[in-house]
């Protein structure tokens, strides 16, 4: 058998024979396609929605319509009040200060704020044209939706107010050609009031195929959050990217624990007077302390050449840090508790950290995700730290409003430690 | 194999009478095993053993390779857990801290950090073993002394030599000055002169009174270290006694004669039934008082018509204990 056939097989032979690398060698490959392909399909072929307020102080026909309209966009979720729930059955509708609010907890990326007149003149031609202005609030962060609504609102005006565009149109050549005869405007007239009859009742009326001649809605947008942030997404990154490399960092540093019960030092340290909990826990602390340098690195970083603020965010960085390196710690211990062999602890780390970091949002935001993988995203480390990170660094939140990020981390990080302790006594005795 | 020795020593310790007192006696064994069982699966690695050490001694645990010799040394130390029997250590049981504190243990692997320097790894496993400050300093030093180790105190341990590991190793097994020691195989993949400074270490230890066991499948190291000897065959101890007492319980004559004939034949296996040896294909083995008797086997042998290829005249030692009691060399 030649020398190069040889290799090969011994090679195979070693792969066989540690069956959950095997194993893990053929469903990584699958579970990496499922858990993207359901991230960019949306676990079926529904486009991911964005949700978004509108507060409507108008009280307009005109501005009904357009609120109307903008609720029969599939790609959007409209919301004009907060949902109704036990403690509160009847909540009151979003105004104009809760709207903001809200797009500045994160609850949304966007909210419109139709002002009081907006009826009077809703669409504007051109320059010189009256119109309101619709206030487009937005969280920075997202650079995509705002754009994304704001588009669909001059679709929502081309296609919602035929009758007030139909109008302004017969203002217009009235004003510019000396108006019409009588008989003219009695057909015009009825010919507007038919398209608004036709409006009440939508299930009669085609909608367009596509929508052009953006810019007839005059919006203005202003930036909620972030607006005088010098770089607005690498706080984020830098929260996102951090918390992935941890889980990296971590599950190295516990693999340490299969090398010396691969080489017998694990026996003989617990022939010794440590028990295997105090071994766990003083693996874990050094992968809390490795953990949190390595962020501490990254912030620093990102400080120095990037801008972020972190001078003004010390105490928030801190709490956030030590619970994201804690629960990260203990995720790494459960991960090398569960392996036999170096080789399982690299196929499984690659499994679990790639898809948590996929699912919660260390590759890609995940307002950017169907509603169900952001649901899922709150199942995993990545997901909470980086909302929390995002509270201190983006929302200027202050350390209080990081208590369920920080009760999650935490008792996630002694719920993982727990049961890497049980799991790993089967190296206590033979 | 245990009882066809005809001198067989007395393999067992005295009966463990169960005492209705429960206080220790004031000087407890250095280690007492009683009916020790441990089984994986299907396999007895361990098969109730029974023996006590005595302080100050050394035993030598002689067997082939998975005999069960680690098995019952991890017994001991508590790194397994025993199906039945029980083990004590100065009075305290098996992974005790009491009995942890007592045993120094060498394992075969070499149970090193790679990148701490020999000084380091020494330090580390001092202070799980709870030294620290100037107790923790004294002991690194004197394992660096005790070891040859002086000289390479701050290499890391993965660049040593094979025969520096195992010396570090074995250092690391006493950083904390135990009591009872546990040699599990030390000498394993190391050269001859390596060895031997492993031997003079192990001398050192024996002269400052330090209760010792020896794993060992080399007959010759059992030979040289051990006051007494254990001989460990599928998890059981056939034979344990000193050197001497071994070699005289198997073998009363002084020596053994070992001829190898041209052919195996009938009339070879009569000769050699006649003259009350034991015959294995074309060689015949017996066991002779004075040396003179070689003639008169030689003059036998050539009467008989037998034509001899080659003759060896030896002193039976632990390798035609162990092929005695066995009928397999030690090193099958």
């Amino acid at each position: 058998m030649p020398q190069f056939l040889n290799i090969a097989r011994i090679a195979l032979i070693n792969l066989r024979r540690d069956r959950f690398a095997l194993a893990l060698s053929f469903l990584l490959p699958i579970i990496f396609f499922a858990v993207f392909a359901m991230i960019y399909s949306g676990h079926g072929a529904t486009t991911p929605k964005i949700s978004i307020i509108v507060v409507d102080q108008d009280h307009s026909q005109a501005s009904g319509q357009l609120v109307q309209a903008l609720k029969n966009e599939d790609s959007l979720r409209v919301a004009t009040g907060p949902e109704v729930s036990k403690e509160n059955p009847a909540p009151a509708d979003y105004d104009a200060v809760s709207a903001e609010a809200a797009v500045k907890s994160g609850e949304v990326p966007v909210a419109l704020i139709i002002p009081t007149g907006y009826g009077l003149h809703p669409i504007s031609f051109g320059p010189g044209q009256p119109a309101t202005q619709i206030e487009l609030l937005n969280d920075s962060s997202d650079q995509i939706a705002p754009q994304m609504v704001n588009g669909l609102l001059q679709k929502a005006g081309m296609t919602s107010m035929p009758s007030t565009m139909a109008q302004q149109g017969m203002d217009l050549t009235g004003k510019y050609i000396g108006g019409f005869t009588p008989d003219q405007q009695k057909r015009v007239d009825a010919q507007i009031a038919s398209l608004n009859l036709s409006l009440a009742n939508p299930a009669s009326t085609s909608r367009p195929e596509s929508s052009s001649g953006a810019g007839i809605i005059q919006v203005h947008s202003r930036a909620v959050v972030g607006e005088n942030k010098p770089n607005p997404m690498i706080a984020f990154y830098a929260a996102a990217f951090g918390v992935m490399f941890l889980l990296w960092t971590s599950s190295g540093a516990a693999g340490s624990l299969l090398d010396e019960a691969e080489s017998g030092t694990l026996d003989r340290v617990l022939s010794s007077r440590v028990s295997m909990g105090t071994l766990l826990a003083g693996k874990m602390s050094f992968a809390v302390v490795l953990a949190f340098a390595q962020l501490t690195v990254m912030f620093v970083f990102a400080w120095l050449v990037y801008h972020v603020d972190l001078p003004n965010h010390i105490s928030g960085f801190l709490v956030m840090g030590l619970c994201t390196s804690f629960a990260v710690a203990a995720f790494g211990m459960l991960l090398a508790s569960i392996c036999r062999s170096r080789a399982q602890l690299g196929a499984l780390s690659t499994m679990v950290i790639m898809s948590m970091s996929a699912i919660g949002g260390s590759m890609f935001p995940r307002y950017f995700m169907p509603k169900a993988m952001q649901t899922a995203g709150l199942f995993t480390i990545n997901g909470w730290a980086i909302d929390g990170f995002t509270k201190v660094f983006w929302r200027d939140m202050p350390v209080s409003a990081l208590w369920p990020q920080v009760a999650v981390l935490v008792s996630t990080g002694v719920v993982l430690f727990l049961i890497a302790r049980r799991i790993a006594r089967r190296w206590d005795y033979a | 194999m245990l009882y066809d020795c005809p001198n067989a020593p007395n393999l067992r310790s005295p009966p463990i009478a169960a005492s209705a007192n429960p206080v220790p006696p004031p000087h407890p064994a250095p280690l007492l095993v009683s009916g020790l069982v441990k089984r994986f699966g299907s396999v007895t690695a361990v098969d109730n053993i029974s023996f006590e050490l005595r302080s100050g001694e050394c035993l030598g645990l002689l067997g082939p390779n998975g005999a069960g010799k680690s098995t019952l040394i991890r017994s001991i130390v508590g790194r397994v857990a025993p199906d039945a029997g029980t083990v004590t250590v100065f009075g305290a049981p098996a992974a005790s801290p009491a009995a942890c504190a007592a045993i120094g243990w060498v394992p075969q692997e070499l149970a090193l950090y790679p990148r701490l320097t020999a000084a380091e790894n020494l330090q580390a496993f001092g202070r799980y073993s709870g030294l620290s400050g100037q107790p923790l300093s004294e002991a690194v030093s004197w394992c660096l002394n005790w070891s040859g180790l002086e000289d390479r105190a701050d290499a890391p341990a993965r660049t040593l030599s094979g025969g520096m590991k195992r010396r570090l190793n074995m250092a690391a097994g006493l950083i904390h000055q135990p009591r009872l020691v546990l040699m599990d195989e030390p000498t394993v993949g190391v050269d001859p002169q390596s060895r031997n400074r492993i031997f003079e270490m192990i001398e050192a230890l024996r002269n400052r009174g330090m209760t010792i066991i020896y794993t060992t499948h080399y007959m010759e190291e059992a030979e040289r270290l051990a006051d007494r000897i254990a001989i460990v065959d599928h998890g059981r101890i056939i034979a344990l006694d000193t050197h001497q007492a071994l070699i005289q319980a198997c073998f009363p004559a002084s020596a053994q004669v070992i001829a190898r004939f041209s052919v195996a034949s009938p009339a070879l296996s009569v000769w050699t039934t006649t003259h009350g040896g034991s015959l294995k294909d074309s060689t015949a083995e017996f066991a002779i008082d004075h040396p003179t008797d070689l003639a008169r086997l030689l003059e036998s042998s050539a009467a008989a018509g037998l034509e001899l290829e080659d003759l060896a005249l030896r002193r039976p030692n632990l390798e035609s204990v162990f092929l005695h009691l066995t009928g397999r060399e030690l090193r099958d």
